[in-house]
């Protein structure tokens, strides 16, 4: 049974849609992500959630319950805010103890959890610190342990990482992902960092302009993505528009500018104008034509050398630049092209994806 | 030997011979009056122009000027009335500002903040005619004939407050309101015991203001009170009209100690809630 019921929830704004009838149900110990460009209403979503923002339409059930209109204080749900919303005037321990005091947990009871959950953020030493003496990544286990010793049934956490370091972000969401295994309730993550949510997620709903897009795993996500939009905001893409010319038990025939006539896997219906989209990755780049796949011949325009891999950017005969990526995986790779060169792009015809334009 | 020439930093201010001349010149200037005030307050002689030997003989015959004393005891009580009912009401205002919206608010706003710039000769003028106008009862006991002056106090400094405590929220960051809510807590537990905490230095800047507002209105009060109702400006006012006795210095030393004790309190206060907030 899913913690978390989303049904046909729209929230109206004056003048904007912020969400357009959303429907999405999360499983419970679901590790469960948000993704969108910013202004997506992907927060909206979150704080109607937390009771922050009633729906205009529809209801939101969470455990069962229909909590649509119910305070946010009376809500079994708990929320890491953006900017961490750590109370100022108190101590850590205080500020973890706060959700207890309030609720009329006795003190030594209320003493005993905020330890408890300041030993699970590995904070345990510093409860008697005012939070003006900790660091970002401290603040935010403060208010990662305020909001897990409530027992709650499900975590919010909204854009978490936003105000973090790079190098402190990557250790964050290892240590999320860690406590949320170790207890083992939904946590619903709102980001517009897809490699956040790529790599913690169990699953992703990809929001734009108030309406889901998307709800997949982000293995699913990454590889069959349902939209020009979803395919373009999760990773890259290159995209090649054609015209579908016929389809068979093999997939569809597309028409398409330097590849010829070309048929790709593809189940769905489709008809007139498509485009074929393949990730950078899954193209090879050489220097003589290839044999077999589809390949398209271009002059490389761009070589931007980033260690591990070198993305490339190569100009077909007409049409948009295409981008390559190489993996470097032996130290001679630098030698294999140059701005200027002339090479062939490569790839196999079940990488390709057909989206309707 | 070549003596190294002292280093001064662009933003080394005291470092440079010619601010500290104006700086001590500013100094001067404010203090010397209040200084020799005080000093002549000890002065061993009628005229208060020579010194002529220390003597503390004025300030017993200031605390035994009855009339001195009342009206001492007046503006205290005016104060400190007016401090807590102003600051009340304009922490009430100030929170009504920020928090909610709601129709002719921007206008609301402007009219709250009227007794700021009304000169207070007219505030004084109209406070006189409407209290006449209605006909606040006069004559009363102790203290409530001094009712008609503290509503005039209140009347001009609470908006002070209130601009004192807006300010203040304007720094507050909602999603520390939406915390606390989130975690369980009521709309009044959240007030008391997350958004009150923030208020206080405000609070206490703002109850400053209105108490040595209070204490030293000499206009409005003066239009408001009675032969009954002196305060200690006014009854200032009337003791110099015929000379500055250092009896009159003395009573003003003592208001001058009362007032840095109190500000000195209040600042205190108010330090400790500063380092509480980020």
């Amino acid at each position: 049974m899913s913690i978390i019921s989303i049904r046909n929830v729209t929230k109206k704004f004056v003048g904007i849609t912020a969400v357009d009838n959303a429907n999405i149900e999360i499983a419970a110990n679901e590790f469960f992500a948000v993704l969108g460009p910013s202004g997506c209403g992907k927060t909206t979503l979150l704080r109607m959630l937390a009771g922050f923002e009633t729906p205009t339409a529809g209801e939101i059930l969470i455990d069962g319950v229909d909590v649509s209109t119910t305070a946010p204080n009376k809500r079994p749900v708990n929320m890491v805010f953006q900017s961490y919303a750590v109370f100022p005037h108190m101590t850590v321990l205080a500020n973890v103890g706060y959700g207890l005091k309030v609720t009329g947990v006795p003190a030594a009871e209320t003493r005993q959890r905020a330890e408890e959950a300041l030993e699970m953020v590995q904070l345990a030493h510093l409860g008697e610190r005012k939070p003006d003496q900790l660091s970002g990544g401290q603040r935010q286990r403060v208010a990662l342990a305020r909001a897990l010793v409530k027992r709650p049934k499900v975590l919010l956490l909204d854009e978490p990482m936003s105000a973090l370091d790079a190098k402190l972000r990557e250790q964050m969401q290892l240590e999320l992902t860690r406590l949320q295994e170790e207890v083992g309730i939904t946590f619903v993550i709102v980001t517009h960092d897809q490699d956040e949510a790529l790599s913690m997620a169990d699953r992703i709903a990809v929001m734009q302009s108030g309406r889901v897009e998307q709800i997949a795993t982000p293995e699913l996500l990454y590889e069959s993505p349902n939209s020009r939009f979803v395919a373009d905001f999760i990773g890259k893409v290159n995209l090649l528009d054609g015209q579908v010319t016929g389809a068979s038990d093999q997939g569809v025939t597309v028409d398409v500018a330097h590849l010829g006539k070309v048929t790709v896997p593809h189940s769905d219906h489709a008809q007139g104008p498509v485009s074929l989209a393949v990730r950078p990755e899954k193209i090879r780049m050489t220097v003589s034509r290839p044999d077999s796949g589809l390949f398209i011949q271009g002059r490389i325009v761009d070589w931007a050398y980033y260690g591990d891999t070198s993305h490339i950017r190569v100009q077909p005969a007409s049409g948009l630049p295409m981008s390559v990526t190489v993996q470097n995986d032996t130290r001679s790779t630098i030698d294999n092209g140059d701005v200027g060169d002339q090479v062939w792009l490569s790839w196999q015809a079940e990488d390709t994806l057909v989206l309707d334009r | 030997m070549r003596v190294p020439r002292r280093w001064v930093d662009p933003l080394d201010y005291a470092g440079r011979t010619w601010m500290r001349a104006f700086f001590g010149m500013v100094f001067i200037l404010l203090y010397a009056p209040v200084v020799l005030m005080m000093a002549f307050s000890f002065n061993d002689s009628k005229r208060n122009i020579v010194w002529r030997g220390f003597t503390t003989k004025y300030y017993e015959k200031a605390w035994n000027n009855d009339g001195l004393i009342e009206a001492f005891i007046n503006s205290l009580t005016i104060a400190a009335i007016n401090t807590i009912v102003a600051t009340i009401l304009g922490a009430m205002v100030a929170l009504l500002l920020w928090r909610f919206r709601f129709p002719f608010k921007s206008a609301y706003e402007g009219f709250m903040a009227l007794p700021i710039v009304i000169p207070e000769i007219c505030m004084g003028v109209a406070m006189l005619a409407f209290f006449s106008r209605i006909g606040w009862p006069t004559g009363m006991p102790w203290p409530l004939n001094l009712s008609a002056i503290t509503i005039a106090h209140i009347a001009f400094s609470f908006p002070f407050v209130a601009i004192v405590v807006r300010a203040r929220m304007a720094g507050f960051n909602r999603e520390l309101e939406e915390a606390s809510r989130d975690l369980g807590a009521s709309e009044w537990q959240t007030f008391w015991h997350v958004i009150f905490p923030y208020m206080r230095p405000g609070l206490v800047a703002g109850a400053l203001l209105a108490f040595t507002l209070s204490l030293d209105d000499f206009v409005i009060t003066f239009f408001t009170s009675g032969p009954e109702t002196v305060t200690f400006p006014v009854k200032v006012y009337s003791m110099v009209r015929f000379s500055v006795t250092p009896e009159v210095n003395a009573a003003s030393t003592v208001l001058v100690v009362i007032t840095l004790i109190v500000a000195a309190l209040m600042l205190r206060v108010q330090r400790q809630g500063q380092a509480d907030s980020p």
